[in-house]
C-alpha cells in the first residue's frame, strides 16, 4: 500500500495567515491546480525539512512557551503593584525597572513576563479546540460528501468562513460579562467557535480527494468499517494539514485574544499582552513617547505571531516542494561553487539540484525535490536557459 | 450567472442567520437585556428610556418569542436599530450613519490599494525568486503577524508624535465642515495618509506571500513553459501566469477581507478616526449594547457585500466557473 503525502491542494500555501491565499480546493475551478506531487516517502518516518524557518520558528516557540511557564514566577515586581511617587509619570527603562514602569509606576517587564501565561494559555487552548472541531466536521463532511450531512457541515463552515470573526466576539463578549472576561478556558473556547472553520475547509477538500484514492477504496471493499477508514487511511494523511490548521488557529489566537483584550473586553487586571496594550492605549503611550510602554507587548505578540507562522511556512514547503525548492537550489549552487546550475531560476523552470556524485554533496534534502520533479522540467530548464540568460542581459 | 445567484442565496441565507444571532445573543445571557443594558447607563435613566429599550427589545407587549423576533425584523426593515445609550438620545441608525463614510473612505481604499500593491508584489517576488527579494519574505512574516494597532502605535509615535510630519489623528482639523473645497480635501487626506498606510503595510503583506506561493506554482505549469518556448516577450509570459496566479486570491478574498476590516476597525481606534471602529470602542467601553449590535450588523452586511462582489469578479475572470453552471 502506498503511502504518499497526497498534496494536490491546490498548491495554495496553507500558510501565510491563509489571507489571500488559500485557494479552497473545493470550489470548481479555483485555480490552476498543480499535477499531484507525491513525495515517496522511505518508511513511514515523516521528515520534517530541516529549514532555517522551521528552526527559527520552534525556537522562538519554545522561548515563548518557557515564558509561558516560568514567566509569572520570575517576574521581579507584581504586575499590578503601584505606587505614586513620580506624580503619574511613567519611567524610562532603568536598573530596577528594565523596561520602564506604566502611569501608575507598574513595572513593564513583569506584566510582560506575566502577560505571557494567559496570552500563550488562550491561544493555545483555542487552537487545539478548533482543530478538534475543524477535524472532526472536516473529515465528516469530506467522507460523507454528496449526502445532506455534507451540505450542512459546509454551510455551517462557510456561514462561520464570511462572518467578520472580530465584530461577532466583540458582541458576545460585550454581553457575556460586564467588567470583562477573565476566564481563559471560557476565552479560549469562544476564540475557538470563530477560528475552526477555515481548517475544517481545507480539511474537507483534502477528505474529498482522499477518499478516491485506490488505498482508501480498496480498503472498503475489504470491509473495513467506515470509522476505521477514515481513522487509520484517510486521517494520517491529513496530518500535515492537521497540524498546518492548528498553527493557524493559535496564530488566530494570538491575534484575535490581544484584539479582545485591547478594547477591554478582557479584565485588565487579567495580565495579558493585550490589556497592557490596552492600557497603554488608554494613557497615550503612542503620543507620548513611552515607547518602553506599548513596544515590549506588541513585539511579543508580533514575534509570537513570527514563529508560529514561519513554521507554518515549513509545512507549507513540505506540503508543496515547489515552495521550497528554490531555497535548496541556491544553496546548493553555493555550495558547488555555481557550477552548472542558471543561478536565477525563472519562469517555466523548476529548479531542480541533481545531488551530483560531487564530493560533499548533501544528497538528504535534495532527494526530496529533486525526486517530485517531473524530468520534463529538467530537460527544459537546461534547454531554455542560454536564451532567458541572453533575456536578462 | 447561475453560479452568482447561488452565491447570493448562501449570502442572503448568512446575512438573515446574523440578524439571528444578534436577535439571540443578548437573550441567551443571563438576565434581561433591558436590565443588562440599564446596569450600565450609570443613572440617567428616564422612563422613556426603559420604555423605547423594552420596544426594542419586544418586551412590552408581553409577545413570545417569534413574535419578539418578527419584531426586531420590522424594526430592522425599517433602519430602526434602537437607540445608543452611549450617545442617548441619537439612534444607533443616526450614530453609523455619521460614522459610515469614514470607514468605508478609509477602509475601502486602503483595502484596494493593498489589494493591487501586495498581488503585484507578489508577483515579483516568485517571478525573481531565489535573488535578494525572497527576504522580503520574512518581513512580510512580522507584518502578518503584528496587530495591526501595534504597527499603528509605532507609526503614530515616530511619524506624528515624533517627526510631526502627520496629524496626531482624527479625520480632519475644521470643528464645523467648511464644504467641499480645495483645503478641507487636503485636510482629510493629510489625516487618512497615516491610518491607511499602516492598513495597507499589514494587509498588503498576506497578499505578497499568497499571490507569491501560488505564482511559484503556476510558473511551472506547462503552458508557461510553451509561452516561453515560443519566444514571447517575458512581459506577456508573466502576465499570462499572473493572471492565472491571482485566481485563487480573488477567491481567498472572502477568507481575507473579514481580517482585513477588523484590523482596519482597531487602527481607527489607535489613530481616534471617526469611524465604525471609533463608535465601536465607544459602544465597547460604554456597554452600548444596541450600537454594538447594529455595529455587528452593518459590519457583517459589508463584508457579505464585497464577498459577493468578489465572486462576481471571480466568475467573470474564470469561463470555467461559467461554463460548469
Amino acid at each position: 500500500m502506498s503511502i504518499g503525502t497526497g498534496t494536490d491542494l491546490g498548491g495554495t500555501g496553507l500558510g501565510g495567515l491563509g489571507v489571500g491565499g488559500s485557494g479552497p480546493g473545493d470550489q470548481p475551478g479555483a485555480g490552476p491546480l498543480p499535477p499531484p506531487v507525491s513525495a515517496p516517502i522511505r518508511g513511514r518516518r515523516i521528515q520534517l525539512p530541516r529549514s532555517p524557518k522551521i528552526i527559527a520558528g520552534l525556537a522562538m516557540l519554545a522561548v515563548f512557551l518557557i515564558v509561558a511557564i516560568i514567566g509569572p514566577i520570575v517576574a521581579p515586581y507584581s504586575p499590578s503593584a503601584s505606587s505614586s511617587t513620580t506624580n503619574g509619570v511613567p519611567q524610562p527603562p532603568s536598573a530596577a525597572h528594565w523596561l520602564g514602569t506604566t502611569q501608575t509606576q507598574q513595572d513593564v517587564f513583569s506584566q510582560l513576563l506575566a502577560g505571557g501565561r494567559s496570552t500563550i494559555l488562550v491561544a493555545f487552548l483555542a487552537g487545539i479546540a478548533a482543530t478538534i472541531l475543524s477535524v472532526v466536521i472536516g473529515v465528516s463532511a469530506g467522507y460523507l460528501h454528496g449526502r445532506w450531512a455534507d451540505d450542512l457541515l459546509s454551510m455551517l463552515a462557510n456561514f462561520f468562513l464570511v462572518m467578520p470573526a472580530l465584530p461577532l466576539l466583540i458582541v458576545i463578549f460585550g454581553f457575556l460579562s460586564p467588567a470583562g472576561a477573565t476566564n481563559d478556558l471560557l476565552i479560549g473556547l469562544i476564540i475557538a467557535i470563530t477560528g475552526w472553520a477555515w481548517g475544517a475547509r481545507v480539511l474537507r477538500a483534502q477528505t474529498l480527494s482522499l477518499r478516491s484514492r485506490d488505498y482508501v477504496e480498496s480498503a472498503r471493499i475489504v470491509g473495513e468499517r467506515g470509522w476505521r477508514v477514515v481513522g487509520f487511511e484517510i486521517l494520517p494523511n491529513l496530518a500535515p494539514i492537521v497540524a498546518a490548521s492548528f498553527l493557524f488557529t493559535v496564530l488566530y489566537g494570538v491575534g484575535t485574544y490581544t484584539a479582545l483584550a485591547f478594547l477591554g473586553l478582557v479584565n485588565p487586571e487579567h495580565w495579558s499582552w493585550g490589556s497592557m496594550l490596552f492600557e497603554a492605549q488608554n494613557s497615550d503611550a503612542e503620543l507620548s513617547g513611552y515607547w518602553w510602554w506599548y513596544i515590549p507587548p506588541g513585539l511579543a505578540v508580533a514575534f509570537l505571531g513570527t514563529s508560529l507562522a514561519l513554521l507554518n511556512f515549513g509545512i507549507d514547503e513540505f506540503i508543496n516542494p515547489r515552495l521550497r525548492a528554490a531555497g535548496v537550489a541556491r544553496r546548493q549552487a553555493k555550495k558547488s561553487g555555481g557550477q552548472g546550475l542558471p543561478r536565477r531560476f525563472e519562469l517555466g523552470l523548476t529548479p531542480v539540484v541533481r545531488s551530483r556524485p560531487a564530493p560533499g554533496a548533501a544528497a538528504s534534502t535534495v532527494a526530496a525535490s529533486t525526486s517530485t520533479t517531473s524530468t520534463t522540467s529538467v530537460a527544459a530548464s537546461t534547454s531554455t536557459t542560454p536564451r532567458t540568460r541572453e533575456q536578462t542581459s | 450567472m447561475r453560479v452568482i445567484a447561488r452565491r447570493l442565496l448562501f449570502y442572503i441565507v448568512t446575512a438573515i442567520l446574523a440578524v439571528t444571532v444578534t436577535f439571540f445573543i443578548p437573550r441567551l445571557m443571563p438576565g434581561n437585556p433591558v436590565e443588562a443594558v440599564l446596569s450600565h447607563l450609570m443613572g440617567n435613566v428616564t422612563p422613556a428610556t426603559i420604555r423605547s429599550l423594552e420596544q426594542q427589545y419586544g418586551l412590552d407587549s408581553k409577545q413570545g418569542l417569534w413574535g419578539q423576533y418578527t419584531t426586531f425584523w420590522v424594526h430592522l426593515a425599517h433602519g430602526n436599530l434602537g437607540v445608543s445609550t452611549s450617545y442617548y438620545p441619537s439612534t444607533v441608525t443616526s450614530v453609523i450613519r455619521s460614522a459610515l463614510p469614514w470607514t468605508i473612505g478609509l477602509v475601502g481604499v486602503a483595502t484596494v490599494i493593498s489589494f493591487v500593491l501586495g498581488t503585484l508584489l507578489g508577483v515579483l517576488v516568485a517571478w525573481r525568486r531565489g535573488t535578494w527579494l525572497d527576504n522580503l519574505l520574512p518581513a512580510t512574516t512580522f507584518f502578518q503577524a503584528a496587530p495591526y494597532f501595534f504597527v499603528a502605535f509605532i507609526a503614530l509615535d515616530i511619524f506624528a508624535n515624533r517627526l510631526g510630519w502627520f496629524p496626531t489623528g482624527r479625520a480632519y482639523n475644521q470643528l464645523d465642515f467648511p464644504g467641499f473645497n480645495a483645503a478641507y480635501v487636503g485636510d482629510v487626506l493629510d489625516h487618512a495618509i497615516l491610518p491607511a498606510a499602516t492598513i495597507v503595510l499589514c494587509s498588503a503583506a498576506g497578499w505578497i506571500v499568497g499571490m507569491r506561493n501560488v505564482m511559484v506554482t503556476t510558473m511551472d505549469e506547462d503552458y508557461v513553459l510553451v509561452a516561453q518556448a515560443k519566444g514571447l516577450p517575458k512581459r506577456r509570459v508573466i502576465w499570462y501566469a499572473a493572471r492565472n496566479a491571482v485566481l485563487p486570491s480573488v477567491s481567498g478574498f472572502s477568507l481575507a477581507i473579514g481580517f482585513v476590516v477588523s484590523g482596519a476597525l482597531l487602527t481607527e481606534i489607535v489613530f481616534s478616526y471617526p469611524g465604525l471602529g471609533w463608535i465601536l470602542l465607544q459602544a465597547v467601553s460604554g456597554r452600548d449594547y444596541p450600537l454594538l449590535q447594529g455595529i455587528f450588523l452593518i459590519i457583517t452586511f459589508a463584508v457579505l457585500l464585497a464577498n459577493l462582489a468578489a465572486d462576481s469578479v471571480y466568475v467573470l475572470l474564470d469561463p470555467r466557473t461559467r461554463q460548469e453552471a
